[in-house]
């Protein structure tokens, strides 16, 4: 069976929260649907919470302290994400943000990517699409085309809310697996084995002055 | 091994007292440490070069210049001259005069300069930093060592004819070091030109230090200067030191704290624990700076910063004294003791002198030059 690697970034502040059942739940489906293309997926959850100090001492000194370190290497080791924030403010948490702020801009370059948010109520369902795709466009994401929102009715009774909720986990875990699938596993990136080399650099830097 | 301090020449407020230096206050303090680090017995002092407040050292030749004045043995060098938004004829004019003027203790170190707004000011764009850094120094190189040049690249006017005076004392330029935190491209240039390769190592975890200084090593010996353990190692160093290492953490702490660079962030044990900063006893010192052979290997220069983050000259020149009198005597003699006999020292002007030969490299204009007439029109 292939193998792949799969993040989950939480941005759920609250011990247990609804933003991490509702990345529990896609997760579980994209396990899923990888199983039923013949890949393995092998998860890694980043529960942002744990990182809060972490990512703050980030923002000030520019470099990841070793607690944070491995938060970062299973994202941008990662074959496909699953980022789930609740909405605050019109928006992703500030969590959130500083997290994929500390994130090299190009590290994650051509990741499959399926958005997630949860809010108190569905009137914040639209961040998904003009906050947080405009943010995973600018790291040159590929997006699922679904996106899962949960409002805190979406939890409960039965009937069309929570049924909606299942079926969009279902679609959404649908598209991410077709992309992870897709591609081959990401082989992490070296910038010593990358570089070029120094006759690349130059160029025909000066050469140009004969005469 | 060569040691030293270099300054960053921050005017920062001393939030133990409020106070905030003046200019002329701390251009004086700069002038004094260095002196104060040849007295003491330190090899270099190096000084940066920096266009925006509240830094003091936009010209850093004239600082060394001066310094090199009032100095016998001192080792002058920068931390680091800016090889992207310096025109590259003015850097090989300014250190040529500066190297026969403080009678070849001269040495500099490139780096391309971070603040956003500093390339714009100079015409640059720093989006073109690597490009910049690349070109500037190939022409730099050239202008040192050949008498007369024709240029043309993408970054400056071109040049026809054009010699560089003074030619280098005695006919050779100063070693050159290239210094940067992650730029693989830049330890590539280095070990190119089998120039020195410095890292900062005070802002990062060690391990990027690691891992810059074996890629340089690895590609130095790839371009035929000589064997990867022969390649020349710069370190930085941020140490803070009273005889007991409690009081050292104490004194520190409102300096860490407040400090521009990391302040408002880590706590200084999360600090000192994630990157080489060492606040302590000299013994705690000398044991973590011991410690650095073991992840670069054997390296020839080691700078402090001692001077910063608005401590007191007072403090700054005591640091000195215990550098001088504790520290610096002990990591010499353990630091030769372990070094194998074909790793080199640091270049100086002497040896590379005593490896290449020296000449008069003055360049005797053949027309009447008291009316600066160009060779080609009067020939």
């Amino acid at each position: 069976m292939e193998k792949r690697r799969i993040a989950v970034v939480s941005a759920g502040l609250s011990v247990p929260s609804s933003t991490r059942l509702l990345a529990d739940r896609l997760t579980t489906a994209t396990v899923a649907a990888l199983r039923r293309r013949g890949v393995e997926a092998e998860v890694e959850v980043v529960e942002l919470r744990e990182y809060a100090r972490d990512l703050a001492d980030n923002l000030v000194t520019g470099f990841a302290n070793a607690d944070l370190r491995p938060a970062l290497d299973a994202v941008t080791g990662a074959d496909g994400i699953i980022a789930v924030t609740p909405i605050f403010s019109a928006s992703y948490s500030g969590l959130f943000k500083t997290f994929f702020d500390v994130v090299d801009k190009d590290a994650l370059t051509g990741k499959p990517v399926l958005m997630g948010a949860t809010a108190g109520t569905a009137r914040h369902s639209l961040a998904l699409e003009h906050a947080m795709r405009p943010l995973f466009a600018y790291l040159r994401t590929v997006v699922t085309p679904t996106a899962v929102f949960a409002a805190s009715e979406d939890w409960g009774g039965a009937g069309e809310a929570s049924h909606g909720l299942a079926s969009r986990i279902e679609r959404a875990a649908e598209e991410l697996a077709e992309l992870v699938a897709a591609r081959p596993a990401t082989r992490a990136a070296d910038p010593f084995a990358d570089a070029p080399s120094f006759e690349a650099l130059l160029g025909g830097v000066g050469t140009a002055a004969v005469g | 091994m060569q040691f030293g301090v270099f300054s960053v020449s921050d005017v920062t407020i001393d939030p133990t007292t409020g106070r905030t230096p003046s200019e002329a206050q701390r251009i004086k303090d700069v002038v004094t440490i260095a002196k104060k680090a040849e007295e003491v017995g330190l090899d270099v002092f190096a000084l940066g070069e920096h266009h925006n407040p509240p830094f003091f050292s936009s010209s850093p030749t004239t600082t060394l210049g001066y310094i090199a004045g009032q100095t016998e043995r001192l080792q002058l060098s920068t931390a680091t001259t800016l090889i992207t938004t310096n025109d590259p004829v003015k850097i090989a004019e300014d250190f040529a005069m500066l190297q026969h003027l403080a009678g070849g203790r001269v040495d500099l170190m490139m780096g391309r300069g971070n603040t956003g707004p500093v390339y714009p000011w100079f015409g640059k764009d720093i989006r073109d930093g690597i490009p910049l850094a690349i070109e500037n120094y190939a022409l730099l190189r050239r202008l040192w060592d050949e008498d007369v040049v024709d240029w043309e690249g993408r970054f400056r006017t071109p040049l026809r004819g054009f010699t560089a005076t003074p030619r280098p004392l005695d006919g050779v330029a100063p070693f050159v070091w290239h210094g940067s935190i992650r730029s693989p491209e830049i330890a590539e240039q280095a070990a190119y030109y089998g120039d020195g390769f410095f890292h900062n190592h005070i802002f990062w975890p060690a391990e990027h230090t690691k891992r810059m200084v074996e890629f340089y090593r690895r590609r130095f010996e790839h371009y035929g200067h000589g064997a990867a353990d022969q390649a020349i190692v710069g370190l930085g160093g941020q140490v803070f030191m009273r005889k007991n290492s409690q009081d050292a953490v104490s004194e520190f702490r409102p300096y860490f704290d407040n400090a521009p660079v990391y302040g408002h962030g880590p706590s200084l044990e999360d600090f000192s624990r994630e990157t080489p900063l060492t606040v302590g006893s000299p013994q705690q010192v000398i044991e973590r700076t011991l410690g650095f052979r073991d992840y670069v290997g054997d390296y020839q220069r080691q700078l402090f910063l001692v001077d910063h983050a608005g401590l007191p000259l007072k403090t700054v020149l005591e640091q000195l004294d215990i550098l001088g009198e504790e520290v610096v005597p002990v990591l010499r003699k353990e630091f030769a003791a372990l070094k194998p006999a074909h790793v080199p020292d640091a270049p100086t002007h002497e040896s590379l002198v005593a490896a290449r030969g020296a000449k008069d490299s003055t360049v005797y204009a053949p027309a009447d030059d008291v009316t600066g007439q160009a060779p080609e029109e009067a020939a």
